[in-house]
């Protein structure tokens, strides 16, 4: 079986600093990964290197079957990143933000409602300006500009940081859906006893390495 | 940058990256000796050698430019290599977005800011000799003036995009694509500015017109390869010293890699033991590497 | 992709029309520059008649470099350039989409502008197409150089400083072509109008074409 994510030896550089130092990794179509290590252990980069944002310096890498060195536009389409800011435009509202992405994705109408209403923001909530939001509704915004680009890979960055509980709970239904709909995901987040519902494989990161030692499967 | 004496940064890793200790070899102070030796015989030529510049009309007025005339022994060679050295930047340009190796790149920018110097150096000249010669400093209708002052622009932002730090390929394929606008550019000027004020104050050439006395003329040709020989000298400097900087820099690459990698080992025990008591190791690594 | 070009600007249109910086700022900023020009010129009138083209788009010039810089800044805010080289939208599309919206903005403002110099410069249009023409065309020619140097320098540091000293050489011959035009059509000097309309157009066609086969190149990167 192809895997969804493919790293040998991968490292990629941020100026001088090498924030990923040579990263193996295999992760099959379907599986819910964590990402797990203390801070600038590397997660945020090599979920933004699966995404086609971060150049490869060293080694090889594929995602979802393309060459990350020559097909980095192909990749860019059919993921979904979450990183720590929300990708909204300040001045249009949470319909014409989701709107915005969703049309760039080529979804449909319907496909753009139905991903408001699964993130119950509707009404007043829809309309409003981004800059008006609250972090967790700015959030879930995101996740609605996400879901309709129904992407095959979900990259997701402490999708839970701001959000109260009734928002976690979202957050939670939507990967579980995305992954029984043959999605993988890969996140990484602080917060494990939340995560175990999701029952992920634990992949930890420390040193810009993923630790082979470290590498095991939720049971 | 001191590329020197940083013997004791080559030992650090123990690695095998060749790093040339100088930017000089044998055939660079050959270079520069002739260069230096040839400008030197350029002076004598140029001061006591070449005559005045003048001519008796019909009228018998004395005309001609007199001792400015020796400034065309710095001004002429100075514009060619100006240009020369933008177009050796334009195509090192095209063959780093072609192959993307960072030999490209570095030759882009040697070349550029060799470019400025000189292109720099053609402006002042020239300014100086057109206030005897056509009584002006300065004349904005003249084509190649205007043309080579913006393309002096032009290069002057390239450089000060190569100033910004970011990442070396970002900055390598930016910098590629300015080279690349700004010569389309110049073409679009100088065509503009032909059109604006048809004129020039610029003399035809004299060298084919055969005009020009035999000694200016030797001396002319003279300078040309002085000229030449200071290029490429200086060239082949700024390039191997960019060359070293981008050795240094994969060193320090190098260096840092080790360290991040250290640091993932350090973490090794506390990682394993901070797991969650319901996973369990496996060996999932390797079965990747089967599916190879 | 003709709808993602469409896609773009509707996008940042709708942001500018939302926010206002343009009419809020770069239109005072506009006028306050034809003021400074009258000051400068010391109420000649002759004088400003004459000079009236050149000041024109020398302050046109000007308020687009604030346009320009302000309609990367906004795709720059809070991950919105990530997402928009995540998004699938290709990257000709995204080029003359923000080409087009940055157009926009720049004949608006010629519009105000021009009122402006009627007014305070006491010029009269001899030829209006010509008049017409040259402002679409030249708001075109500095929407496209601008457009390929905005995304040149964007996310680059000191860009504000930046963006004027690899832009306004570059777009030297837009001056000088919008200029006679203008001449011409407000009767001031004897110049050959539509000729000087060609190379707006020759300019703008050259850099669109630039722009487009480089755009993917520059969006290539993180």
């Amino acid at each position: 079986m192809q895997q969804a994510v493919r790293l040998r030896a991968a490292v990629t550089l941020l100026g001088r600093f090498p924030a990923l130092a040579g990263v193996d990794l295999d992760i099959l179509p379907g599986e819910v990964v964590l990402l797990k290590g203390a801070n600038g252990a590397g997660k945020t980069t090599l979920l933004r290197l699966c995404a086609g944002l971060c150049v490869l310096s060293d080694g090889q890498a594929w995602v979802l079957g393309h060459d990350l060195n020559t097909q980095r536009q192909m990749v860019r389409r059919r993921v979904a990143l979450m990183g720590h800011s929300t990708g909204l435009y300040d001045e249009l509202s949470v319909t014409e933000n989701v709107s915005f992405w969703g049309r760039a994705a080529r979804a449909s109408h319907k496909e753009i409602h139905d991903a408001l209403e699964l993130l119950q923001l509707t009404g007043r909530l829809a309309r409003t300006r981004a800059r008006q939001l609250s972090a967790g509704q700015r959030r879930r915004a995101c996740f609605a500009s996400l879901l309709v680009r129904r992407p095959e890979l979900w990259l997701l960055d402490e999708p839970h940081a701001g959000l109260d509980q009734q928002s976690r709970d979202i957050v939670d239904s939507l990967v579980l859906s995305a992954a029984q709909d043959g999605a993988t995901v890969v996140m990484a987040s602080h917060e494990l006893e939340r995560i175990q519902k999701l029952q992920p494989r634990v992949v930890s990161v420390a040193g810009g390495m993923v630790d082979p030692k470290a590498v095991a499967h939720a049971s | 940058m001191n590329v020197t004496t940083p013997v004791s940064t080559f030992e650090l890793t123990g690695r095998g990256v060749q790093v040339l200790p100088t930017s000089s070899s044998k055939a660079t102070k050959v270079l520069g000796w002739l260069s230096l030796l040839g400008f030197a015989v350029l002076v004598v030529l140029a001061f006591a050698w070449v005559p005045q510049d003048t001519r008796i009309t019909d009228q018998g007025d004395v005309v001609g430019q007199f001792d400015a005339v020796r400034l065309m022994f710095v001004h002429v060679p100075a514009a060619i290599l100006a240009y020369s050295g933008f177009g050796i930047t334009f195509l090192a340009s095209l063959g780093y977005l072609r192959w993307r190796t960072v030999w490209w790149d570095i030759m882009a920018v040697s070349a550029a800011e060799i470019g400025v110097m000189f292109g720099v150096l053609t402006l002042v000249t020239g300014s100086i000799w057109g206030r005897p010669t056509w009584q002006t400093w300065w004349e904005w209708g003249d084509v190649r003036l205007v043309t080579t002052l913006v393309m002096v622009l032009v290069f002057i932002g390239y450089l000060a995009v190569r100033r910004i730090p970011v990442q070396a390929q970002v900055q390598a394929r930016r910098c590629a694509l300015i080279a690349l606008v700004g010569v389309v550019n110049i073409i679009i000027v100088n065509r503009s500015v032909d059109w604006w004020e048809n004129r020039t104050l610029h003399q035809q050439s004299t060298l084919l017109a055969r005009k020009i006395r035999d000694e200016t003329l030797f001396t002319l040709t003279f300078s040309l390869l002085v000229g030449a020989a200071l290029f490429a000298w200086l060239l082949l400097h700024r390039f191997r010293m960019a060359y070293l900087q981008s050795q240094l820099e994969q060193l320090e690459v190098e260096q840092a890699l080790v360290e991040r990698r250290a640091e993932s080992q350090l973490h090794d025990c506390q990682a394993a033991s901070a797991l969650p008591t319901q996973t369990h190791l496996s060996d999932a690594p390797q079965e990747g590497e089967d599916q190879r | 992709m003709l709808r993602d070009v469409w896609l773009v600007v509707g996008k940042d249109l709708l942001i500018e029309m939302r926010a206002r910086v343009g009419i809020n700022q770069i239109v005072p900023f506009a006028v306050i520059v034809l003021l400074l020009f009258a000051f400068a010129l010391d109420t000649d009138q002759a004088a400003l008649r004459t000079y009236a083209p050149g000041l024109f788009w020398v302050t046109v010039l000007l308020a687009s470099l604030l346009a320009i810089g302000r309609s990367f800044a906004v795709d720059l805010a809070d991950g919105t350039s990530d997402r928009l080289l995540l998004s699938g939208i290709e990257p000709v599309a995204a080029f003359l989409g923000k080409v087009i919206a940055i157009a926009v903005q720049l004949v608006v403002l010629e519009l105000l502008l021009s009122l402006g110099v009627l007014l305070l410069f006491d010029v009269s249009v001899q030829r209006f197409g010509l008049l017409v023409s040259a402002g679409l065309v030249g708001a075109l020619g500095l929407a496209v150089a601008g457009t390929l140097y905005g995304a040149l320098v964007a996310g680059l540091g000191m860009r504000e400083s930046l963006l004027p000293v690899l832009l306004l050489p570059v777009v030297a011959p837009v001056m000088l072509g919008a200029t006679r035009a203008f001449q011409d059509a407000f009767g001031v000097a004897g110049a050959q109008g539509w000729a000087w309309l060609g190379l707006l157009v020759g300019f703008a066609a050259i850099y669109g074409l630039f722009g487009a086969l480089s755009y993917g190149t520059l969006l290539e990167e993180a």
